[in-house]
């Protein structure tokens, strides 16, 4: 793992916030199965609140609010990351039934549950032997 | 850098770690405090995934880590709390009473 892959990344083609507050990209894990797309999404912060999953058309964002992160009454003395909101836009190759999207939050990870739309599941062709 | 990466917030006579580890068990976690060491370890475990089932992205941080910490002071370790809430670790390190510096009183 190289140095940059262990820092958060901010996202610079975010959209501008009212709130001045850095936007950090997420570290996403996705995986395919025959039926569905899981996407897990660390979100340290983020609660079931204060994530936003939208899909329009083929365009997946995914965001997430943080409250500052600041420890009350305490001075910070030294620090190795920043904190902030999270946002991350995807473009998606399959029809998603988007009435059966599930999205959980629990611990600051973030799953998605996106199902393939019946008519683009694969479907095996039987070959008829000529 | 070693991950995860941690914050260090100061109030008087202890001292706040926080670190973001999302979504780990945290019977999972490990802290262990020797005199003015801090030792974090834990171990994230990715989803059980199938045959024929493959991952197209894989950025998370995932397996097991171990950080070091010296801390400017010996703890109480009696005294250490920590709290683990959507993914950010909290741990709170108090002085210890004998290690905090003495007042000295000057005598006119």
């Amino acid at each position: 793992m190289s140095e940059k892959d262990l820092q958060k990344t901010q996202n610079t083609t975010a959209m501008e916030r009212i709130r001045n507050v850095k936007t950090f990209v997420p570290r996403v894990d996705i995986y395919e199965t025959k039926e569905a797309l899981f996407l897990i999404v660390d979100m340290p912060g983020v609660d079931d609140k204060t994530v936003d999953v939208e899909l329009e058309k083929n365009i997946l964002t995914i965001s997430g609010q943080v409250e500052n992160g600041k420890v009350k009454d305490h001075t910070l003395v030294f620090s190795e990351y920043e904190v902030g909101d999270y946002e991350r836009t995807f473009t998606l190759s399959d029809e998603i039934d988007r009435e059966k999207i599930k999205a959980t939050v629990r611990q600051g990870v973030l799953r998605l549950e996106l199902p393939k739309a019946e008519k683009v599941k694969p479907k095996k062709i039987a070959i008829q032997a000529a | 850098m070693d991950y995860p990466a941690i914050n260090v917030w100061e109030k008087n006579d202890s001292l706040i770690v926080t670190t973001e580890l999302p979504g780990i068990d945290p019977e999972k976690i490990d802290i262990s405090v020797t005199g003015s060491t801090l030792t974090l370890s834990g171990t994230s475990t990715a989803d059980p995934i199938k045959e024929g089932e493959n991952y197209l992205r894989q950025e998370r941080e995932l397996g097991s880590f171990q950080r070091n910490f010296q801390l400017p002071f010996q703890v109480d370790s009696k005294k250490i709390e920590a709290r683990y809430e959507k993914g950010i670790l909290q741990i709170t390190l108090p002085r210890l009473k004998e290690d905090l510096p003495k007042k000295i009183k000057i005598n006119s």
